[in-house]
């Protein structure tokens, strides 16, 4: 597999790093020389020193043979161009972007740069699920797949308290694939109870929350 | 028409004050609250008097441009200094907010190509400033 990496800041460079360590052909791309002379100090000749979002720059690095395009530079814009770039002119399977300011984040996704990575959504991720404010957390949605894991808290008075998983009613296309209890995760089987407080996870087809969400939620509560 | 330029520099003002005397309404968005003083410069009445509209604001913000008209206008410039500014938001009114005509300058040549291959209007002054020199300097 071969990857480039455009920005050789602080993600690019451990990227270039961990791809390394596991054989895979890498090459970084960076534009401010100075850098480019550090990370070239440890990197040698996987790192180019150029503009990625300069085509002839690209082409050099060898794109039309790239399996793997990961944007990470600290600008938003040069990242939607290199990705849209790799993507539609140069035919890259696989890329991924780093999305700087999350506001920006809408963007990416309209003009079809997925997956794309915010540090702060993550970040925001994280504490969600160690405080979720509604019940529910997103943990992860794999947009062009069409499939979300969601994770919902049982709460007091719900449909689900004490209901074995198979006679829970969910909604086509979701089902429930672990659960947490006391800190510790498994993988129930049919037969086994829900109980208040249990974590549960589920996968399902974007949409379905507002369908699931009151099983695990007393009835009459809003989520 | 409404016309919005997202860049007041020497190409954004220019076409802006041209605009504004041809008789359209004409609205103005640039980061730089300084760069104002362009659309002032040579004219006797100040830009708003003269009927234009300035935002300050970044490009990418989408409540930056609507607050600059982005909804109502029939022509969109991006002519900001960064080329990939510039395409990413032609895009964003493209798609987005499916202004009728839009225009993009990029300085780059290869890239103004491929865009404008992908259906953008693209202007490439670095193109012109080419051809214009092949033309007076291999002249015979």
């Amino acid at each position: 597999m071969y990857v480039i990496i455009a920005g050789a800041g602080k993600v690019g460079w451990n990227l270039a790093r961990e791809l390394i360590d596991k054989d895979r052909e890498v090459t970084l791309i960076e534009r401010n020389h100075d850098r480019f002379r550090v990370v070239e100090q440890e990197l040698e000749h996987v790192v180019q020193y150029g503009d990625a979002t300069e085509l002839w720059v690209l082409e050099r690095a060898g794109i039309q043979r790239a399996d793997l395009v990961i944007a990470v530079t600290g600008d938003d814009e040069d990242n939607i161009l290199i990705c849209q770039v790799a993507k539609e002119k140069y035919g890259v399977q696989r890329i991924v972007a780093r999305v700087n300011n999350p506001r920006n984040h809408q963007h990416f996704k309209m003009l079809g740069i997925q997956p794309a990575v915010s540090a702060t959504q993550l970040i925001m991720r994280l504490i969600e699920h160690e405080v979720p404010e509604h019940g529910l957390v997103h943990l992860l949605a794999l947009e062009e797949e069409h499939l979300e894991i969601i994770e919902l808290e049982v709460l007091e008075g719900s449909p689900a308290v004490g209901r074995q998983i198979s006679q829970i009613q969910l909604p086509a296309g979701s089902l429930v694939i672990s659960v947490l209890r006391a800190g510790r995760g498994f993988v129930p089987a049919p037969g086994d109870t829900v109980a208040v407080g249990d974590q549960v996870l589920l996968i399902l087809d974007p949409g379905l929350e507002s369908q699931i969400t009151p099983l695990f939620a007393p009835l009459g509560v809003p989520d | 028409m409404f016309i919005l330029i997202v860049g007041c520099g020497r190409v954004g003002s220019a076409v802006a004050k041209r605009a504004l005397d041809a008789g359209h309404e004409v609205s103005v968005m640039d980061i730089d609250p300084l760069s104002h003083v362009r659309l002032d410069l040579d004219e006797t009445s100040s830009w708003e008097d003269s009927g234009g509209r300035f935002t300050v604001g970044t490009a990418l913000e989408v409540d930056g441009l609507v607050a600059a008209g982005i909804e109502q206008a029939n022509v969109f410039m991006a002519a900001t200094s960064g080329d990939n500014t510039n395409l990413v938001i032609s895009q964003i009114a493209q798609r987005r907010f499916q202004v009728p005509r839009v225009v993009v300058r990029v300085s780059d040549p290869a890239r103004a190509a491929w865009y404008s291959e992908q259906g953008l209007q693209t202007i490439c002054p670095t193109q012109v400033a080419i051809d214009q020199a092949e033309r007076v300097l291999l002249a015979l």
